[in-house]
């Protein structure tokens, strides 16, 4: 069963890692590698910041872009990780190691099947 | 009432948990079980009536319950074929059903307890759950016990087993690495439930025996099934609270606080079995905040009097307890105890040090105008109490503040 881990973080919070910044994408590169030798890893990517990001949107047939992210919260999605577990306790288990969860929020969801 | 329906009440209550279990595991499926013993229920309504109730209840109940779950699992379409086989070969494997209901069905219980108190169910959630699978509580009982509506509580569960479902949260005992932290929440969750027996935010009554009675019963469960020394502590510490009740109202219904308790109300045979209890958990000297607990409420429920309890263990326990809870409820209680001990002005210094984070608390004020007003110093004591009545959010305290309130404004006034 796939679940998906949405990692979200305050623009600017990897300040606050444990050992700096720098430690942090270190933490990150082990992490990848450790799940990926487990069998666990689907896939993975880090985001641009917001700043690059454009919302988009169609209503009544006109579409209208906006300069800037979905919702204005304090906390942003920066990346995620797809990751096949046996179930919710192994996922949250792999979730816990990501470093972002150490000064962000680690958003777990189950990836929705549709053969059921 | 009829004693047909309280006689099903009691069996359903007693033998809900392991039958849902029993099913659970099969099918791996918590709406399908419980739809299958509620239709065992319904059916033993219309029955039992004329046949009488079968010799052994419960097992009456688990051989209807799984047929029906036969019958439902035929019907669900959205099993595949070769899972839905599996099942029913599972459900099917005994003859005599009955003797498998007795010898063959391991009690599961302990799973179910684990994953209805799973850590990413909400707390309310968890609650309204284990009482509905785990006691056998209806969801209009729950809603009561909660002062809830059915609408509320029921979706509450609806959508607490659907989160298990789709997030496949697993229905397993957790491995050894997580089971203290994962034992603990569920520890907390069963507490929940007994204070929730005794508090009354908006009611009128003061307990709600049902729901004590189930967490006490949930945790002796719990206790024979995954012994541990914080389980057997909760335990203690229940049933000691447990044993005072008759004591915590008097005949009008208003609450009595613990120092002015007629003691001969206890339930002694309850206090002596609980605090036998508690010594042989503290033989196995791995301590923890629930034993603290228990032994300080066996330390009031000995004492011959309020005035005869033994404040210098109390206070040197709270200071314990503290190490492993350090909030400031905890210190407020061991500045109750050191005021007790006669350290009245000890007892305010560390009182003032917690304002800040006990601004809102009504105990706080109650216990601060109480040291005050034995200090002397009434005009501040009458501050004091004003505050808690205005926290105050249950009828019966409030008129047991006002009272003291009233009497230390008489006693100002004879002063003058």
């Amino acid at each position: 069963m796939q679940f998906m881990a949405l990692i979200y973080s305050a623009d600017g919070a990897e300040q606050n890692y444990p050992g700096g910044p720098e430690k942090m994408m270190a933490d990150y590169y082990a992490y990848t590698e450790e799940v990926k030798k487990a069998g666990v890893m689907v896939a993975g990517d880090a985001l641009q910041p917001t700043s690059t990001a454009t919302s988009i949107r169609e209503r009544d047939g006109k579409a209208s872009l906006t300069d800037g992210p979905f919702a204005e919260t304090k906390e942003q999605l920066g990346g995620y990780y797809l990751l096949e577990c046996k179930d919710l306790d192994e996922a949250i288990k792999w979730a816990g190691k990501i470093p972002t969860a150490k000064y962000g929020t680690i958003e777990v969801r189950p990836v929705m099947i549709w053969d059921q | 009432m009829n004693p047909i329906e309280a006689e099903l009440t009691r069996i359903v209550r007693a033998n809900s948990g392991r039958i849902l279990s029993a099913l659970i595991k099969v099918t791996q499926d918590f709406t399908l079980a419980q739809d299958a013993l509620q239709d065992a229920i319904t059916q033993a309504i219309a029955q039992w009536p004329e046949s009488g109730p079968p010799q052994n209840g419960g097992a009456w109940l688990y051989v209807a319950a799984k047929r029906r779950a036969i019958d439902l699992v035929r019907k669900e379409s959205r099993h595949h074929a070769d899972a839905t086989q599996q099942i029913l070969t599972d459900l099917q494997h005994d003859q005599d059903e009955t003797a498998e209901w007795e010898q063959d069905i391991p009690d599961e219980r302990l799973r179910l307890i684990f994953t209805c108190c799973h850590p990413a169910l909400n707390v309310d959630a968890q609650v309204a759950l284990t009482l509905r699978t785990l006691g056998g509580l209806t969801v209009r009982e729950i809603a009561r016990a909660f002062l809830a509506s059915e609408t509320t509580i029921g979706q509450r569960i609806t959508r607490a087993k659907q989160k298990i479902k789709n997030a496949n949260i697993p229905y397993e005992v957790p491995n050894h690495e997580d089971m203290q932290a994962r034992r603990a929440g569920v520890l907390t969750t069963i507490y929940l439930i007994f204070n929730e027996s005794y508090s009354a935010y908006e009611g009128q009554s003061l307990t709600r025996e049902d729901l004590a009675n189930e967490a006490i019963r949930l945790c002796a469960i719990l206790n024979r099934l995954d012994p541990d020394p914080e389980t057997a502590g909760l335990l203690c510490l229940m049933r000691l609270t447990h044993a005072r009740r008759a004591a915590r109202l008097d005949t009008e219904g208003d609450f009595v606080p613990l120092d002015k308790q007629d003691r001969s109300l206890w339930d002694q045979t309850e206090i002596e079995a609980a605090h036998a209890q508690l010594l042989d958990v503290f033989a196995n000297g791995q301590f923890g905040p629930f034993q603290l607990q228990a032994a300080i409420s066996a330390l009031h429920c000995l004492a011959p009097s309020w005035a005869e309890t033994d404040w210098q263990q109390i206070f040197a326990l709270y200071g314990a307890l503290a190490a492993y809870d350090p909030s400031p409820v905890v210190r407020l209680n061991q500045a109750v105890a050191l005021a007790n001990m006669g350290g009245h002005n000890k007892a305010l210094e560390q009182l003032n040090t917690l304002e800040a984070e006990l601004g809102n608390y009504q105990p706080f004020y109650a216990a601060r105008a109480d040291i005050l007003s034995r200090c002397g110093e009434e005009k501040a004591a009458q501050i004091d109490y004003d505050r808690a009545i205005e926290l105050s959010k249950n009828k019966v305290e409030k008129n047991f503040l006002f009272q003291k309130k009233s009497a230390l404004a008489a006693s100002l006034k004879n002063n003058k």
